[in-house]
C-alpha cells in the first residue's frame, strides 16, 4: 500500500500529504496521533518506589514538531520510552493511532515500533562494523518488506538524508553528523508516523546540530512527519512548534511557538550546507 | 526462508567481526569431532583386523573339543580330558548330513632336529583333510594324502616358522630328513605362513604329519584312538548351526549322555568367537568414543561461554535491534544460528581433521584404521546438536533482555 520512502522525501511539500492515500497519517489529521491520559510510571528501586511519571495528560497532533525539555530525572526519558512503545505505563492510557499500547504484548509492541516509530539517539546507536546501508536495512529486515526491495529502499533513504555515495562506509568511517543521518535514515526507512529523537544533537557541534535540525525540520514539513525530540538546549527547542517542559514527572509548561528558524532557512536543506 | 537467509548472513557477519575468537571457539569442536572420528576409525580398524585374523583360522569352521567349557562341578576346560575318539570323527563324517569335511588331530610339544639345529615345536598329527578344512596350502613341495595316512608314512609338512628355524636361507627343506623324538621324517612340504591366532599363538610354529604316523611313532601308546580336537566344515556356510546341532545330537548319543547330564564335549564355531571379539572391540570403540565425546562436550561449553560474552558485549546492539522492531524470537534465532554456525563449521573442519589424522595414524603408527562415512556424518550432525544445545541458553538470555536497559548498556 505504501509508496516507497524516497517518493515522499523527494516530493515537494505541498502535494506530499495529499498523496498519502490510505495511510494512518491521513486518518489522524483530525484526531491526535498521540493521546496520553493520566500516565503514571512507578519503578521499584529496591524498597523505594520512584514515581517517574505522575499523571501526564497531553495530545500531540500529527505533523507537529514537539520538543520536550526538562532536567535529568524529570521523567522525560521515561515518557519517551513509553511513547516509543519500549515501555508500558504503570497506570493511565497511551493511544497511538487510537490503539491503546498498554494492552499489547511485547511482540505486538515490537511490530508497532517497527511500523510506526523511528528512533534517533544521542549516541547514534549504529551497529558497529556494519555498513551504513546494512544499518538502514535493519528495520526492513524485521518487518515484512520483501528481500528484493530492502536494498533499494535503504539506498533511497540514505540518499534522502544526503548520504548518497557513502552507503558502504562503516560507522567509524563517518563523522558524527553523518552517523546521525544514517540513524535518521534507519528511523524513517519504514515510513513511521512518529520520529522520536532523544537529544539527537547532544554529541554534535553547533554547526552539525543545525544541519541535523534542518533535516529533521524538512522531513517534518515535507512528509507531515510527527517528531518528538528531547533536548536540553534552548537552541534546539527553538526549531519546534511546541515546547513541553517536564519537572518531577509532571508537565509544567506546554507552549506553542512560532518557528524562530524560518522555513526559508530550512528549505535550503542539508544538501546545500557543507557536509 | 528469507528469515533464515538473513539470519545466516547476520550470523556470519557477526562471526567474521571476531575472526580470531570465532576460530578459537571452533577449535574445541574441531578437536572434539576430529577426535571422535579418529577414535571410531581406530576402533573399527582394529575390529576389522581381528576379524581378518579370525578368518585366517579358516572360515565357517566348527571346532569340537573334549570336555565342557561351561559346566558346574570339577570339570576341566577344553581339551582337558580325552573323550573324543577317531571313531567319533568318523561317525560325524558319516551321519551328519550338514557336514562336509572332517579332520581331527593330536598335538604334542617335541624337539625337532635337523643337522646341528634343533627347535622345540608343536608336533601335530592330523588327517590329510586338515589342509583343506583350514584352507592352508603349501608354498613348497606338497601335503600328505590319504595313502600316507593309511600306511603311517614318516612324512612331515613344516610350518613356516619351523622351516626358518631349522634351515638357513637358501636351504631347501623339501626332501631333507629331520628327526622328531629320534624318529626320522622326510620333509615333503612347507606351509604358507598364516600368522598368529587372536590369542597370540604362532600358527606357523608347527610340524604336521599324518595322524596315524603321529599316534604310532611319536605320541606314544597312551590315549590311543583319542583326539585333541575335531574340525568340521559345513556343506554350506548357512548350515553351520545345523551341522553343530547334528554333531551335538550324535555325540550325546554316542557318549550315552542322559538328558540331565551336561555334554562331555563342546562344539564351538569361529563365528561365535568372531562375535565375541566383535563385542570386545565394540567395548573398546565405545570407550574411545565416550572419551572423544567429552572433548566435544567441552567444545560446546566453549561455544556457550563465548556466546554469553558476546551477548553481554552486544547488549546495545540487541537493544537497537529490538528498538527497530526485532521480536524476542528474532534475537533468539540469531544467536542460535550463530551457535550452530560455529559448531557446524567447526564440525566440518573437525571431520576433515579426523579423516586426515586417521590416515596419519595408520601411516605412522601402522595401526589399522577404517573411516566410516556414518561416523563422519554422525559426528558432524552431533556437533550441530551441540551448537543448538549450548547456544540455547545464551540466545535465550539475549532474547529476554529489556530493550530500554539494553539500549542504555555501556
Amino acid at each position: 500500500m505504501r509508496p516507497p520512502f524516497s517518493a515522499h522525501v523527494l516530493r515537494c511539500n505541498d502535494d506530499s500529504t495529499n498523496l498519502q492515500v490510505g495511510t494512518p497519517r491521513e486518518d489522524t489529521m483530525n484526531s491526535p496521533l498521540i493521546r496520553v491520559h493520566d500516565l503514571w510510571k512507578i519503578y521499584a528501586l529496591g524498597d523505594v518506589e520512584v514515581e517517574a511519571l505522575r499523571g501526564v495528560t497531553l495530545d500531540i497532533q500529527a505533523g507537529q514538531l514537539v520538543a520536550i525539555m526538562g532536567a535529568s530525572g524529570s521523567g522525560k526519558s521515561t515518557f519517551m520510552n513509553i511513547l516509543g512503545c519500549l515501555d508500558r505505563p504503570t497506570r493511565g492510557t497511551y493511544q497511538l493511532h487510537g490503539t491503546d499500547i498498554s494492552g499489547l504484548t511485547a511482540d505486538e509492541r515490537a511490530t508497532l515500533r517497527n511500523r510506526e516509530v523511528g528512533f534517533v539517539f544521542q549516541s547514534f546507536n549504529l551497529i558497529a562494523r556494519t555498513s551504513a546501508v546494512e544499518n538502514v536495512e535493519l528495520p526492513l529486515y524485521y518487518g515484512d518488506t520483501p528481500l528484493a526491495e530492502q536494498r533499494p529502499r535503504a539506498l533511497a533513504a540514505l540518499a534522502a538524508v544526503g548520504l548518497a555515495g557513502r552507503e558502504h562506509h562503516l560507522p567509524n568511517q563517518l563523522s558524527g553528523g553523518q552517523q546521525q543521518r544514517v540513524a535518521i535514515a534507519r528511523a524513517l526507512v519504514t515510513q513511521p508516523s512518529l520520529l522520536l529523537a532523544d537529544e539527537p544533537t547532544g554529541n554534535l557541534d553547533s554547526e552539525t546540530s543545525r544541519e541535523i535540525m534542518q533535516l529533521v525540520r524538512r522531513l517534518n514539513r515535507e512528509q507531515h512527519l510527527t517528531v518528538v525530540l528531547v533536548t536540553h538546549e534552548v537552541d534546539i527547542s527553538a526549531w519546534a512548534d511546541r515546547v513541553i517542559t517536564f519537572r518531577d514527572g509532571r508537565v509544567v509548561s506546554d507552549v506553542q511557538q512560532e518557528m524562530r528558524h524560518g522555513d526559508a532557512q530550512s528549505r535550503r536543506g542539508p544538501e546545500a550546507a557543507p557536509a | 526462508m528469507k528469515l533464515l537467509r538473513m539470519t545466516l548472513r547476520a550470523a556470519l557477519r557477526a562471526l567474521r567481526r571476531n575472526k580470531m575468537r570465532s576460530a578459537l571457539t571452533m577449535l574445541g569442536i574441531i578437536i572434539g569431532v576430529g577426535a571422535v572420528i579418529a577414535m571410531v576409525s581406530i576402533g573399527q580398524g582394529a575390529d576389522a583386523a581381528v576379524q581378518q585374523q579370525i578368518r585366517s583360522l579358516g572360515t565357517d569352521l566348527l571346532m569340537v573339543v573334549p570336555g565342557a567349557t561351561t559346566a558346574s562341578g570339577a570339570r576341566s576346560g577344553w581339551g582337558g580330558v580325552s573323550t573324543l575318539t577317531t571313531a567319533d570323527a568318523a561317525a560325524i563324517k558319516r551321519d551328519c548330513p550338514a557336514v562336509a569335511e572332517v579332520t581331527y588331530f593330536r598335538r604334542q610339544v617335541a624337539q625337532v632336529v635337523y643337522g646341528d639345529q634343533n627347535w622345540s615345536t608343536v608336533v601335530q598329527g592330523a588327517t590329510p583333510s586338515y589342509f583343506k578344512v583350514r584352507e592352508w596350502p603349501v608354498t613348497d613341495g606338497q601335503v600328505y594324502g590319504p595313502r600316507d595316512e593309511e600306511t603311517a608314512n614318516r612324512v612331515a609338512v613344516l610350518g613356516r616358522t619351523v622351516a626358518d628355524q631349522l634351515f638357513g636361507p637358501g636351504q631347501d627343506p623339501v626332501g631333507t630328513i629331520i628327526r622328531i623324538k629320534n624318529v626320522p621324517f622326510r620333509v615333503i612340504g612347507v606351509l604358507e605362513p598364516k600368522g598368529q591366532t587372536m590369542w597370540g599363538q604362532d600358527q606357523d610354529d608347527a610340524v604336521l604329519m599324518p595322524y596315524s604316523t603321529a599316534e604310532r611313532r611319536v605320541l606314544g601308546a597312551e590315549l590311543l584312538g583319542t583326539v585333541d580336537m575335531i574340525h568340521v566344515t559345513a556343506t554350506d556356510r548357512d548350515r553351520l548351526d545345523e551341522a553343530g546341532q547334528q554333531i551335538t545330537a550324535l555325540l550325546r548319543e554316542r557318549h550315552r549322555i542322559q538328558h540331565d547330564q551336561t555334554d562331555d564335549f563342546t562344539v564351538r564355531s569361529l563365528n561365535d568367537m568372531a562375535e565375541a571379539s566383535k563385542s570386545a572391540s565394540q567395548v573398546m570403540t565405545n570407550l574411545l568414543l565416550s572419551v572423544a565425546s567429552i572433548s566435544l562436550l567441552v567444545g560446546g561449553i566453549g561455544i556457550m561461554n563465548i556466546l554469553l560474552v558476546s551477548v553481554t558485549e552486544r547488549t546495545r546492539e540487541i537493544g537497537i535491534r529490538m528498538a527497530v522492531g526485532a521480536k524476542s524470537r528474532h534475537i533468539l534465532f540469531q544467536f542460535l544460528v550463530e551457535a550452530m554456525t560455529l559448531s557446524m563449521v567447526g564440525g566440518l573442519a573437525g571431520a576433515i581433521l579426523g579423516v586426515i589424522s586417521a590416515g596419519l595414524i595408520s601411516h605412522l603408527a601402522a595401526w589399522p584404521t577404517l573411516v566410516s562415512p556414518a561416523a563422519v556424518a554422525g559426528a558432524f550432525l552431533f556437533s550441530g546438536a551441540v551448537g543448538v544445545f549450548f547456544g540455547f541458553y545464551p540466545a535465550r538470555q539475549a532474547s529476554r533482555l529489556d530493550p530500554i536497559t539494553a539500549l542504555r548498556y555501556e
